[in-house]
C-alpha cells in the first residue's frame, strides 16, 4: 500500500482586491507584537540588570573581632562574612582582608586582592612584604606598590574602632571601578595612577 | 524485514527528509577537496555533539549552587561509578574542540576559503570560535575550585578596568558585590543554555552555507577569486572534476571524527579529570591560581604587559582583533586563494602561531611569579657556605629568612622573578649591591625599611662572596686604591650608613 500523505500544492493567489485588507492585518499583527515585545523585555532588562546597585548598596560595617586579635607592630589575617550573602554561597560568602596594627594604635586594613587583577596577595613577616602569586606584584607593609605589574598600592577598607573591636566599611570585592568606596593610598610610587584609583 | 521498510515509508511520508538529506549527501564537491585537510570542521562538530551529550550527562548529577558544586564534583569523582570518566570526557573533549577549532580556522585561513562567496560563513565561524573559547572560560568557573573562584576574580578585574560602568559591569558579571552564589548559577545558565544554544544556532547556519556554496576548491597558483566569475567558475568545477560528497569525501571525515573522539576517550581514560583542586573558600590564601592552558597566554601577556599600558590593551586589543577578523573577508575577499602567493597570510599565521606557543609555553613556567615558598623549601647550596666568614654566613640566613630566594635563584632553585644571584659579586660592586638591596630598583622593593643595618652589611657580605673562583668580583674602579677591605666591620658600616639615608624613594617612604 502506498501512503500519500503529501501532494504538490501551488501558492494559492490573493483577489488583488484582498491583498491590501490582509497585508494591512499583517502589519497591524506585527506592530501588536512589536509593543507586546517590549513590554516584555522592559521587565526583562529590569531584571537583568538587578544585580547593578549603587556605590554603596552592598556596604555595610562588619566587625572583624577584637582588637587584642591585632597585636600592634604585626599585620594578621582576619576573615568576616560578607553582609550581603545568602544561604547557598557555601563558603564563598566569606571573605579575607589583612589587618596592620601600626604602633600607636592605628590600623590599616587592606583588602586581599591585588590590585592588579584581584588574586590573594601573602603578607611575608620577615621581609614585611605583601606578594602575589599571579603574576608577581609586591607591595610594602604599608600597602603602597613595591614592584610588578599592579599599578596602585592594595586597596584599604575604611575602619572604625567600636567598644574594643575592630569594625571595616566593607561588602563588595574591590576593584579598580569601585574603590572609591574604599580609602585611597596616597601612593607616590607608580606612575600616572591618580585616575585609577578614583 | 517488510514491516522495516513499511515503517520507513510511513515516517518518509510525513517528515519528506528523504530529498534534502539525499541532496544534501550527494552534492557534487571537487575532486581535490576529499582531502584531509578538510575533515577539520566534521570532526569540531562531532566533538560539539560530544560535549553536549557528556554535559546533559553531568547535568543529571552537578549541583549548579555555590555550596554544592565542589563536593558534587568529588561525588563524580569518588562516589559514582565512571563519573570521573564522564568528566574526565568532558574536560578533554573541551579542550579537543578548542585546538580543532584553531586548527579549523588556521586551515581555512592558509586555504583562502573566506574569500567570496563565503566571508559570512567565516564571520559566523569567527563568533563560533569565540563561544567556543566562552564555554571553556565558563566550563572552568563551573568547576567551581580555587582557580574558578580567582579566575572570576581576574574576570571581575578585568571587568572593573571599563571605563564609566566598569563597577556596574562587575556587579552585573558577578551578579552581585562579591563572587559567590549568585556568580555561579549565572555562570550555570550561560554554560547551560545561553551560549550552547547560540553555538547550536550558529553551527547550523555555518553548516547550512557550506552545502548551499559548496565547499571550498583546493587553491591553486594562478586561479583568482573574482567576484564576477567566480560562482560560474565553480559550478563548472563540481560538475565537470566533481564527486559525490558522500562517500568520495565524507569517508574521511568519517576516519578523522571517529579518531577524535577515540583520542579524547583515551585521554580521558589515561589522564583522568580536570580537578577541582581545593575548596573555594577564599579565606585559603595559600594558592596559586592558574587558568586552563587554553587562556594560558593571556596569563603571560598580563604579566608583561606595563602597568600603564595594562588598562587600554585589556580592553582594546580584543576589539581590534575581532574587528581584524570580521574584517578580513572584506579587505581580502578577492585574489589568490593560494598560499605560494599569498606570503603575508603566511607570515601572520606563523607570527600568531609562535607567539602564542612562546606565551603559553611561559605560563608553564610563570617565571614572573614569585616562587612563595622557594625562602622556606630550599637550603642554601652547602658549596656557597664554605670557608665564610661568620658575618657572611649570617648574611646566608638573612638571604633566606627575607624570602630574596622567592624571586631570585641561587644554585638552580629559586624564583625567576629577579636574576639568579650565583654569580653577582661579578655583575655588581659592595656598593652597587648595597644600593639596590636598600632602594630596590629595576622591579625589585627596596629593603631599606625592613633590613637593620647589620642585616644589610651581612647580606651584602654574602653576596659579595658570590662569584665563580675563576672571575674575580666587580671593584669599584674610581675607589680603587681605598677600597674596602672585606671582611672589615667597621668600613662596612659606614657605607651602609651612608647608603641608608638617603631612601626616601619609591613608594616605600609613605607610612603613615
Amino acid at each position: 500500500m502506498t501512503d500519500t500523505v503529501h501532494e504538490e500544492h501551488q501558492a494559492p493567489q490573493d483577489d488583488p482586491k484582498v491583498v491590501s485588507r490582509r497585508w494591512l492585518l499583517l502589519k497591524a499583527g506585527a506592530l501588536f507584537n512589536a509593543v507586546v515585545g517590549i513590554a516584555v523585555a522592559v521587565p526583562v532588562v529590569r531584571y537583568l540588570l538587578g544585580p547593578v546597585r549603587g556605590k554603596n548598596f552592598y556596604n555595610s560595617w562588619v566587625s572583624l573581632g577584637p582588637l587584642d586579635q591585632f597585636p600592634a607592630g604585626e599585620t594578621r589575617l582576619a576573615t568576616y562574612m560578607n553582609p550581603y550573602n545568602h544561604p547557598w554561597d557555601g563558603a564563598t560568602d566569606k571573605t579575607a582582608c589583612w589587618v596592620r596594627h601600626v604602633p600607636g594604635a592605628s590600623f590599616q586594613v587592606f583588602a586581599i586582592n591585588c590590585a592588579h587583577l584581584g588574586c590573594p596577595v601573602r603578607w611575608f613577616p620577615q621581609s614585611k612584604l605583601f606578594m602575589c602569586p599571579c603574576h608577581g606584584g609586591v607591595y610594602y607593609a604599608d600597602g603602597a606598590r613595591a614592584s610588578g605589574p599592579p599599578e596602585r598600592g592594595l586597596f584599604q577598607y575604611k575602619y572604625k574602632v567600636v567598644k574594643n573591636e575592630l569594625h571595616i566599611y566593607a561588602g563588595q570585592m574591590p576593584t579598580l571601578a569601585n574603590s572609591a568606596s574604599l580609602r585611597i593610598l596616597n601612593n607616590t610610587g607608580s606612575k600616572g595612577c591618580s585616575s585609577c584609583a578614583g | 524485514m517488510r514491516w522495516v521498510k513499511q515503517t520507513y515509508n510511513w515516517l518518509e511520508s510525513r517528515l519528506q527528509l528523504e530529498a534534502p538529506v539525499k541532496d544534501a549527501m550527494l552534492h557534487p564537491v571537487p575532486r581535490n577537496t576529499a582531502s584531509w585537510w578538510y575533515v577539520f570542521g566534521s570532526a569540531a562538530f562531532t566533538l560539539l555533539i560530544l560535549q553536549v551529550v557528556t554535559g546533559i550527562l553531568l547535568a543529571l548529577v552537578y549541583v549548579p549552587s555555590a555550596a554544592g558544586a565542589w563536593n558534587s564534583l568529588n561525588m563524580l569523582n569518588h562516589q559514582l561509578p565512571l563519573g570521573w570518566f564522564l568528566r574526565a570526557m568532558h574536560g578533554w573533549g573541551s579542550n579537543f574542540m578548542v585546538a580543532i577549532v584553531l586548527i579549523h580556522m588556521a586551515q581555512v585561513f592558509m586555504f583562502g576559503s573566506y574569500k567570496y562567496p563565503r566571508e559570512l560563513t567565516w564571520i559566523l565561524g569567527v563568533f563560533l570560535l569565540l563561544m567556543t573559547l566562552g564555554m571553556a572560560f565558563t566550563g572552568q568557573v563551573l568547576r567551581f575550585d580555587q582557580d574558578a573562584y580567582w579566575g572570576l576574580g581576574i574576570g571581575a578585574s578585568i571587568a572593573g578596568r571599563v571605563p564609566f560602568i566598569g563597577r556596574q559591569l562587575v556587579h552585573l558579571m558577578l551578579g552581585g558585590p562579591i563572587i559567590a552564589g549568585a556568580t555561579l548559577t549565572r555562570f550555570f545558565a550561560l554554560h547551560v543554555f545561553i551560549i550552547p544554544g547560540l553555538l547550536l544556532l550558529f553551527v547550523g547556519m555555518h553548516v547550512w552555507m557550506v552545502l548551499k556554496l559548496g565547499i571550498s576548491e583546493w587553491p591553486m597558483p594562478g586561479r583568482a577569486v573574482r567576484r564576477s566569475t567566480y560562482v560560474a567558475e565553480y559550478s563548472k568545477l563540481t560538475h565537470e572534476d566533481g564527486i559525490p560528497f558522500v562517500p568520495g569525501a565524507f569517508w574521511k571525515d568519517l576516519f578523522f571524527s571517529g579518531a577524535v573522539v577515540a583520542a579524547v576517550v583515551v585521554c580521558a581514560a589515561v589522564f583522568g579529570p580536570y580537578g577541582p583542586t581545593g575548596r573555594p573558600d577564599p579565606t585559603i590564601i595559600q594558592t596559586v591560581p592558574k587558568p586552563d592552558f587554553f587562556f594560558l597566554w593571556i596569563y603571560a601577556v598580563l604579566s608583561y604587559l606595563p602597568p600603564n599600558l595594562e588598562t587600554p590593551f585589556l580592553l582594546i586589543a580584543p576589539v581590534l582583533a575581532i574587528a581584524g577578523l570580521v574584517a578580513l573577508p572584506f579587505m581580502a575577499g578577492e585574489g589568490e586563494k593560494s598560499w605560494h602567493r599569498r606570503p603575508i597570510a603566511v607570515l601572520t599565521l606563523v607570527t600568531v602561531a609562535v607567539m602564542w606557543g612562546v606565551f603559553t609555553n611561559l605560563a608553564t613556567q610563570t617565571p614572573w611569579s614569585p616562587q612563595m615558598n622557594a625562602w622556606s623549601a630550599d637550603t642554601v647550596p652547602v658549596r656557597y657556605l664554605q670557608a665564610l666568614t661568620p658575618v657572611e654566613r649570617r648574611g646566608a640566613v638573612v638571604f633566606q629568612a627575607m624570602q630574596c630566594r622567592n624571586c631570585h635563584a641561587i644554585g638552580g632553585k629559586g624564583g625567576e622573578r629577579g636574576p639568579a644571584l650565583d654569580s653577582v659579586a661579578t655583575r655588581l660592586t659592595e656598593d652597587q649591591l648595597i644600593r639596590q638591596v636598600v632602594q630596590g630598583g629595576g622591579n625589585m622593593p627596596a629593603y631599606g625599611k625592613s633590613l637593620s643595618p647589620s642585616q644589610i652589611t651581612a647580606l651584602v657580605s654574602f653576596l659579595d662572596t658570590l662569584h665563580p673562583h675563576n672571575q674575580p668580583e666587580a671593584k669599584n674602579s674610581a675607589e680603587h686604591s681605598t677600597a674596602a677591605i672585606p671582611g672589615e666591620p667597621g668600613t662596612k658600616d659606614t657605607v651602609t650608613t651612608k647608603a641608608t639615608s638617603p631612601p626616601q624613594t619609591a613608594g616605600a617612604a609613605t607610612g603613615n
